[in-house]
């Protein structure tokens, strides 16, 4: 399965300044491991041990994911995953 | 510098008294490569709570693609502080992540949600480092 990704500003550094790139998985955990394989620690940015960080959002399509079983989260061919750092602060 | 329009910075000012005692966050967007605030955004503050600010994942989304569709990026990313000083805090340096923004903080701690005095300043927040910056009003 091949997927758009796109790439927040702060982590373009990993992906050479790309916007846009393309991830092969057929689940969000295994589209995150092909994306560290391509942009060698992009992946620690987005997991931790439990999971994905607290702090960044990450959409299948229109859902945040968290809603949809997280990195269990199936994905299909021409699928748009958005990765967005939370605005927060305290 | 950060270079802004009185109306937007009263605009950020009128949220901040109007959310008081809870933080109020916000953007304002502008052309992209413009370094010139253009379009003022409150946000909700999903958190609801006078220490801690975080926009909605869902309006983050709805946000960031209309931002996308207009050549935009988020030139300001504000909050409000209703009990300490304009100033980031340890978590508020930790989640910063767009170094291109300017950080604006507002405190209310002296007028609350009533006319009065009003703190306001301008951050660059890069790897953790925290850079303060003069506020330019301009017409």
């Amino acid at each position: 399965m091949s997927v758009e990704v796109r790439i927040p500003t702060i982590l373009r550094p990993y992906t050479g300044g790309e916007k846009i790139v393309t991830g092969e998985g057929t689940d969000l955990r295994a589209v995150i491991v092909d994306l560290e394989a391509r942009y060698p620690g992009i992946g620690d940015r987005l997991v931790d041990e439990q999971g994905l960080r607290r702090f960044v959002n990450v959409y299948l399509n229109d859902e945040d994911v968290r809603f949809t079983g997280g990195l269990d989260t199936a994905v299909a061919d021409g699928d748009s995953v958005t990765i967005l750092p939370a605005v927060a602060g305290g | 510098m950060l270079s802004i329009r009185a109306d937007l910075v009263d605009a950020m000012v009128a949220h901040a008294r109007a959310d008081h005692p809870d933080e109020a966050c916000g953007v304002i967007a502008g052309p992209e490569g413009s370094d010139r605030p253009d379009r003022f955004i409150p946000m909700v503050n999903a958190a609801r709570s006078p220490t801690f600010y975080e926009f909605d994942s869902a309006d983050l989304l709805r946000l960031y693609r209309e931002m996308e569709a207009l050549d935009e990026e988020p030139i300001v990313v504000y909050h409000s502080h209703t009990a300490t000083e304009a100033y980031p805090s340890r978590t508020d340096i930790s989640y910063a992540s767009e170094p291109g923004a300017h950080y604006v903080l507002v405190s209310t701690r002296e007028c609350g949600p009533d006319e009065g005095p009003v703190e306001i300043r301008s951050f660059r927040i890069i790897d953790g480092v925290v850079t303060e910056e003069p506020i330019e009003i301009v017409a």
